[in-house]
């Protein structure tokens, strides 16, 4: 909070030069793309599509349509993630890159399960208990997961240096994985198919939307709403934004200050296992190493949306989402940009560049405990 | 009457520099008790360690016969000891009304799947932790409640958030009340007001109070024993009559007169 009084006495340096450059080229960026794709909205043939973009065919509404749904979908499931991320960083003040793996080891225990179901031909008959069951054991395994990891790892080191649990988890991920690896081996595994009623294409509201979709964005909904109800109207809830504001005062409050971290972790797993499964069902593939990107995706978008706020976390990752979904082909392809299909993971990590360019305290802003904020 | 307190030969030392040596002291149930001292005397040790902040390195406390060495501050809280600190530590994020509700954590029984399942006992509990958080509030008048309830901590006033912070003191049900300075930093006008409240606490909610004072006005006013505190050791106790009248707490706040230097 002081750099910026310090700053303002002092003179310009080629940092600031080159970051207001990058603002500007970013933003320049953002806009003429946009506009290049409603002129080739408008006119396939016009000047500037000839130039930069021959033969564009645009993109018609349904199109459009489309990419929207499928990146909120892909944002619902990195906000789930991104929650972990916000819930752990609010209260301990560190980054568990281990989280990925909790996720991973959702959408893992989620395969075996439901392959046991298919094989049993429950799956078939009977999908939503299975569903029910396959989210149930993901969550478990997630929460426990959480849960040890805390207990093992980063308990010990809770008055050490932060940066120290930061460097545990990184450990912590690699043994995950590498535990995963050995013990199912490298091959990727699929979920077994979805049943017909469910993945059939359903129209709500001109939206033409598959029915993989619909559940992640309800099953998605359901969660962060349950999950708000806790945080804000439960006694603890109350408890944990009380620990994260100030451990030793939330102490003298008569609160279990161990027992709330504990619960913290526990229900960020329960969030990533819920994730999880929406992965595996609409994805239908998990190795040892599926847990890495969506890891830092949804780091990313809690970055996005700000670390410590949980609204924040799950919008920032909707709309990181959203921005990785479109921005290819609404951005990117009118400048004439080849292979965008391929460019989501960079369009991803250039909208945080552009987010924390002009809000570097997250869309809906930071919500640090007291000795973090000093 | 019995002490509700009791603390025998407590020693605390900071990388060799006592803190507090072979402090005794004891409260009687229904006492109000204040510990004056100059700066550095151990006086917020003295309240950190019946707290459970710092561990002591020899002596006991005990409350209502039984140690309380050892126990989590959170454990302190259960068994009934509250405090408050002498530079105001809310949760500045969180409403007035949340700071009290939240404070009532260890007197209450629901948890997380009740709220889920919104089951009778939850929302019965819940109007109870509410309506006990509005009616330690109404204890400071029409300052803490109204629109103010919903207002988060930080936007709070300096002498508010005092009373905010002994109002959260007051909702953990404690038997005995720990105010570190209450007054600090308060207009003679709230200073007057507030202590009338101290006598309250005593008189209407039954706590036993120890408190840490600066303003001797304060002290006279409210307290039935003065304990005085200086470099860690007790210098003199007594009603105040007593104690400012005794020639060590005169020199330890004022000097020793310079005939005597020689």
């Amino acid at each position: 909070m002081t750099a910026v009084g310090v700053r303002s006495t002092r003179r310009v340096s080629w940092v600031d030069r080159f970051l207001t450059t990058l603002r500007i080229v970013l933003i320049a960026l953002i806009v003429v793309g946009l506009l290049a794709f409603i002129a080739q909205q408008i006119d396939n043939d016009n000047a500037f599509a000839r130039r930069r973009n021959p033969g564009a065919t645009g993109l018609t509404a349904a199109q459009v349509k489309g990419l929207f749904v499928t990146g909120v979908a892909q944002g619902a499931m990195y906000g789930l993630i991104a929650l972990g991320y916000s819930m752990v960083y609010g209260v301990l003040g560190f980054i568990n890159f281990a989280h990925g793996e909790v996720f991973m080891l959702g959408t893992m225990s989620g395969f075996i399960a439901s392959t046991k179901l298919s094989d049993a031909g429950y799956w078939e008959s009977n999908f939503i208990g299975s569903f029910l069951l396959i989210i149930l054991i993901a969550i478990l395994v997630s929460t426990a997961t959480a849960v040890v990891m805390e207990r093992v790892a980063y308990r010990p080191l809770r008055d050490s240096p932060r940066l120290i649990p930061l460097i545990t988890s990184i450990g912590v991920s690699f043994f995950i994985q590498n535990a995963v690896l050995g013990l199912f081996g490298p091959n990727s595994k699929s979920y077994p198919q979805l049943p017909e009623w469910l993945a059939k294409n359903r129209t709500i509201l001109t939206f033409d939307i598959p029915g993989t979709k619909i559940m992640v964005l309800v099953v998605a909904a359901v969660s962060m709403a349950g999950l708000w109800w806790v945080v804000e109207r439960t006694k603890t809830g109350k408890a944990m934004r009380a620990v994260a504001e100030d451990k030793e005062i939330a102490a003298l409050m008569g609160i279990n200050v161990d027992r709330t971290i504990v619960l913290t972790f526990a229900i960020g797993g329960a969030m990533a296992g819920i994730g999880g499964i929406l992965w595996g069902l609409s994805f239908r593939s998990v190795t040892h190493l599926t847990g890495f990107l969506p890891g830092i995706k949804a780091f990313t978008a809690a970055v996005v949306g700000g670390v410590g706020n949980l609204g924040g976390s799950m919008a920032g990752g909707v709309a990181l989402g959203t921005a990785e979904s479109l921005g290819p082909q609404v951005i990117l392809e009118p400048l004439g940009v080849k292979g965008v299909s391929q460019l989501r993971d960079a369009v991803a990590f250039t909208a945080l560049v552009v987010v924390l360019l002009f809000k570097p305290a997250g869309l809906f802003g930071e919500r640090l405990s007291e000795d973090d904020r000093a | 009457m019995s002490p509700i307190m009791h603390i025998h030969d407590l020693t605390v030392s900071f990388g060799g520099l006592n803190a507090l040596s072979d402090l005794n002291f004891h409260v009687d149930e229904g006492e109000i008790v204040s510990v004056i001292g100059p700066n550095g005397a151990g006086k917020t040790t003295f309240f950190n360690l019946i707290t459970g902040l710092v561990e002591p390195n020899s002596g006991d406390i005990l409350f209502e016969g039984e140690s309380i060495l050892g126990l989590d501050p959170y454990q302190v809280t259960e068994i009934g000891i509250a405090r408050t600190f002498q530079n105001v530590r809310l949760f500045p994020n969180m409403t007035v009304l949340e700071n009290v509700m939240v404070a009532q954590h260890c007197r209450t029984h629901q948890h997380a799947f009740g709220a889920l399942l919104q089951t009778k006992a939850f929302r019965k509990e819940e109007r109870e932790i509410r309506e006990r958080a509005e009616e330690v509030l109404s204890f400071f008048g029409t300052r803490l409640i109204g629109y103010r309830l919903d207002q988060p901590a930080f936007v709070l006033s300096y002498a508010n958030r005092r009373r905010l912070e002994i109002a959260r003191a007051m909702a953990t049900q404690p038997r005995l009340l720990l105010l570190d300075e209450p007054v600090a930093g308060m207009n003679p006008k709230e200073s007057v007001e507030l202590t009338n409240l101290i006598g309250r606490l005593r008189s209407e909610w039954g706590f036993t109070i120890v408190m840490i004072e600066h303003d001797m006005g304060v002290v006279r006013d409210v307290s039935d024993r003065v304990v005085v505190l200086d470099h860690g050791v007790t210098i003199a106790q007594g009603s105040y009559e007593e104690v400012s009248n005794d020639p060590q707490v005169i020199e330890a706040y004022l000097g020793r007169p310079a005939q005597d230097a020689s």
